[in-house]
């Protein structure tokens, strides 16, 4: 149980304040409700870039990272195709610093060119380091357009290609800022040894100054549902032969995410899971193979992800998967198993309460899906999936006209 | 009117206060230690065991027998054993290191009762039985080839060999090592191995009396074997090749390793070497950031650290950078040795360093888990937590002209091993 309050300042920003006495650190976690998802499609991975260059100085304070450190302070950020967030780790004791980092970036950015064009320098370098260098690296920019067809999310958030990086201006820059850097599109979280009239006073003084800016409607073309089987065979210098076959399914919010969160668990958590156990040990096909969920705010994915081994052909391949994905149609799956991956999501969820920022995390996360509250509800969510459902989500989504299969093959 | 171009006011992290664990020996030979903290129902066990001396001619064993420790026993097949873990909600982990290797248990205080039992057969049981031992090569030898094609994993093995040879630390499993490995002998490594006196048991998180009495009553049987495990380590000899370039003509990126030996923590320079460390490569406001990534843009990240072992160390940088810049990278990194070598750090980026560390260990300290590691740290380098005092006083007080000095006795760029995989 992770307690917490909650309070809005009159510019609309939304905060909320977990008191941990336990430690002597303190956490500031701003979410901005803004992601890959909200790029145009001939600007994408500008959400991305963007974040790097908020680390670029702001309009009072021209560079971020250094009165952090010399406060003994620590932080990062991450862009997804739905979200951004930042978030700072710092001594309790000088938790001010963190509120005067963050709000002169709310404030206004330096938009400095300099700091543009390295940025754009850095972000083509992660692109080549994580997506062009690595065997397999492009998976996301080939599976993502496979899936969605009309909904932003078919491109990744570091964007579709080098080029959009490279052609990213500073006018784009401020729009996008203007756009989506408001207390009105803001979570923050206040975590660790601090109290909630502190953070109510330091709230006031550096954050209910910031203009309310303009509130950003989101208004996406959703995906339609797939009727048809979709197929890429790509032949890559890659070592060995790769099988993704993606299904779309229900929003994050919608009621059967728990259902199908625990169907990739029964597929593919630990070693007694249903893949590792049929498809590694037992025949065995695959050297290894895992199921994961995407959660996304709009449609999302679930993708089986398995390496066949060297003798075995990508049609047998396939067909074993299949094979154990029509049995959780066709079949309840029994109580004993059932019970097992809720007792695994019950234990994880305690174990993730030790950790600050994990907790300060979740509850803006959830915060932005409708109420932080759902953060300490979601192990009963999880609890109440009958075996029933599980077999109605899979009989939903497990159909060959709801997938999209990419192979890789080894150029020998 | 509030100025915002005007720092708060801030203060500087005074003390640091470590949790002291609670010690006992069991008859059997094996040391306890226990931390207990922590508002939730849960505990962390951990066996840990110092790896057996290096065998050029066996060079897995270490590794395989530990990772194939839930593999089976002679009651349980692998499948029972994920399962009987699995369904209270645990999670059963064999992580193989350098020096130790061991097997970590996280369940819930009410689970431990169901989950204990089954770490008691796995370490005192374990048959590698032949068809899981062939699993095991053939999913590791494919794990290899994906392996083998990541730039920076290649640099990281050339590394490695050059400057621990043919050790443990300096090991790069080829297929054929996997191929050679024979269950009579991971057998009878598990029997040196794995045996009390050998073991050190380390319980963090809600650890009450009678949860300290069920960890340690459950391994009331457990006996050591006749032969005594042989720890010793074979002497570490650097190669006498200093540069390594392995080619790779389509490469986007040239992924860069470069360093040498250096002193681990045992010596009495090795908190002041990590303050160094820090102000070159240790964070992300480091000079190597600061010029390669920030300033040039070459680069997503570049960092520097060093690798404490028990029987050596190594002092390294690593970074992935364009292809096209590999050259003017290696440069500016050498510039930036010279740099700590030929020019005091100035006061003002010294106390930000020496603040942010302060920091830093303090955010390190984030539960009962980390107090546990932060004692296995010290621990297993033969120190004791007043390890952690000389620390803290060593980065209040070290000068520039001190730091200066250890640059120039430790970092000298014409000594490193360079390692470039890519293009140069």
């Amino acid at each position: 149980m992770v307690k917490f309050d909650r309070f809005t300042l009159s510019n609309g920003l939304r905060v909320i304040v977990h008191e941990d006495h336990t430690t002597p650190m303190a956490v500031v976690n701003i979410l901005y409700d803004v992601g890959a998802r909200d790029e145009s499609a001939d600007q994408t991975g500008f959400a991305h870039l963007f974040e790097h260059l908020m680390f670029g100085g702001s309009v009072n304070i021209p560079v971020y990272d250094e009165p952090l450190q010399r406060v003994g302070g620590e932080n990062n950020a991450f862009t997804s195709n739905d979200i951004t967030n930042y978030y700072v780790t710092l001594p309790a004791v000088n938790l001010e610093t963190a509120f005067w980092l963050e709000s002169d970036r709310m404030l206004s950015l330096a938009f400095s060119e300099k700091s543009l064009e390295v940025q754009r320098n850095v972000v083509m370098e992660e692109f080549k380091q994580r997506y062009l260098n690595q065997p397999y690296g492009d998976v996301w920019l080939r599976l993502r357009p496979l899936v969605y067809k009309t909904h932003p999310y078919q491109w990744a958030t570091i964007g579709k290609n080098l080029e959009h990086i490279e052609h990213a201006k500073i006018e784009d820059v401020k729009a996008f800022f203007k756009k989506h850097y408001n207390p009105q599109n803001a979570i923050m979280v206040v975590g660790g040894d601090v109290t909630l009239e502190q953070v109510k006073q330091l709230s006031e003084k550096w954050f209910a100054p910031i203009p309310a800016g303009e509130k950003y409607v989101r208004n996406l073309p959703q995906e339609p549902d797939q009727h048809e089987e979709r197929r890429e065979v790509v032949t890559a210098k890659v070592p060995l032969n790769d099988v993704y076959i993606a299904f779309q399914v229900p929003a994050r919010t919608n009621g059967d995410y728990y259902a199908l969160d625990l169907v990739s668990d029964i597929l593919s958590r630990g070693q007694s899971s249903r893949l590792y156990r049929a498809l590694v040990k037992e025949q065995p096909l695959f050297s290894e193979i895992h199921a994961y969920l995407t959660g996304s705010f709009d449609k999302g994915m679930l993708v089986v992800e398995g390496k066949p081994l060297e003798n075995v052909s990508i049609d047998e391949a396939e067909a074993a998967i299949w094979q154990e994905l029509n049995k959780m149609c066709d079949a309840l799956i029994p109580d004993n198993e059932l019970t097992k991956v809720k007792n695994k999501t019950e234990s994880t969820m305690v174990f993730a309460e030790m950790a600050l920022l994990d907790k300060a995390m979740n509850l803006a996360y959830y915060e932005l899906l409708g109420d932080a509250d759902q953060f300490n509800n979601e192990t009963d969510k999880y609890l109440a999936v009958t075996a029933e459902q599980i077999q109605q989500a899979c009989k939903s989504i497990f159909r060959k006209d709801n997938s999209s299969t990419l192979i890789y093959l080894a150029e020998k | 009117m509030l100025n915002r171009t005007v720092a708060p006011e801030s203060q500087a992290v005074n003390h640091i206060n470590l949790i002291e664990p609670g010690h006992a020996a069991l008859p059997n030979g094996c040391q306890v230690y226990w931390f207990n903290s922590g508002d939730q129902d849960l505990v962390r066990v951990e066996w840990i065991f110092n790896n057996l001396r290096f065998d050029k001619q066996k060079p897995l064993l270490n590794m395989a027998v530990n990772t194939m420790l839930t593999e089976g026993t002679a009651n349980l097949t692998a499948a029972q054993i994920a399962d009987s873990i699995d369904y209270y909600g645990a999670f059963l982990q064999a992580e193989y290191g350098y020096d130790q290797s061991q097997l970590t248990l996280y369940s819930l205080n009410r689970h431990l009762e169901h989950t204990l039992p089954v770490v008691v057969d796995v370490l005192t049981n374990s048959q590698f039985p032949q068809n899981e031992l062939d699993t095991f090569v053939r999913n590791q030898q494919q794990k290899l080839q994906v392996s083998l094609q990541k730039n920076d994993i290649l640099a990281r093995r050339a590394f490695n060999k050059a400057v621990y040879s043919d050790t443990i630390y300096g090991l790069s499993a080829n297929a054929i090592d996997y191929q050679q490995l024979q269950r009579t002998d991971m057998l009878s490594h598990f029997k040196q191995m794995y045996q009390p006196a050998n073991c050190t048991l380390v319980i963090s998180g809600k650890v009450d009396e009678a949860t300290l009495q069920q960890v340690t009553g459950a391994f009331a049987n457990w006996q050591n074997s006749f032969e005594p495990a042989d720890t010793t380590q074979p002497s570490i000899t650097p190669v006498t090749e200093r540069f390594f370039y392995t080619e790779k003509p389509e490469a986007l990126q040239s992924a860069i390793r470069m360093g040498l030996p250096m002193v681990n923590r045992s010596h009495p320079d090795f908190p002041a070497l990590q303050v160094l460390n820090t102000v070159l490569g240790g964070y992300f406001g480091s000079r190597l950031m600061a010029n390669i990534r920030e300033d040039k843009g070459y680069t997503y990240g570049i960092g520097s650290g060093i690798s404490s072992l028990k029987h050596g160390a190594a002092f390294f940088i690593a970074t992935e950078v364009g292809a096209d810049v590999c050259r003017s990278a290696v440069e500016e990194i050498e510039k930036e040795i010279n740099l700590l070598r030929s020019e005091l750090i100035s006061e003002e980026e010294l106390s930000l360093v020496k603040n942010y560390m302060q920091g830093s260990l303090l955010g390190s300290l984030e539960n009962v888990f980390s107090h546990a590691d932060k004692f296995k740290n010290v621990y297993f380098s033969g120190l004791g937590f007043d390890y952690y005092d000389r620390y803290t006083e060593v980065i209040k007080s070290i000068t520039a002209e001190e730091l200066q000095t250890l640059a120039n006795k430790y970092l000298n760029f014409d000594e490193f091993y360079k390692v470039i995989v890519g293009k140069y």
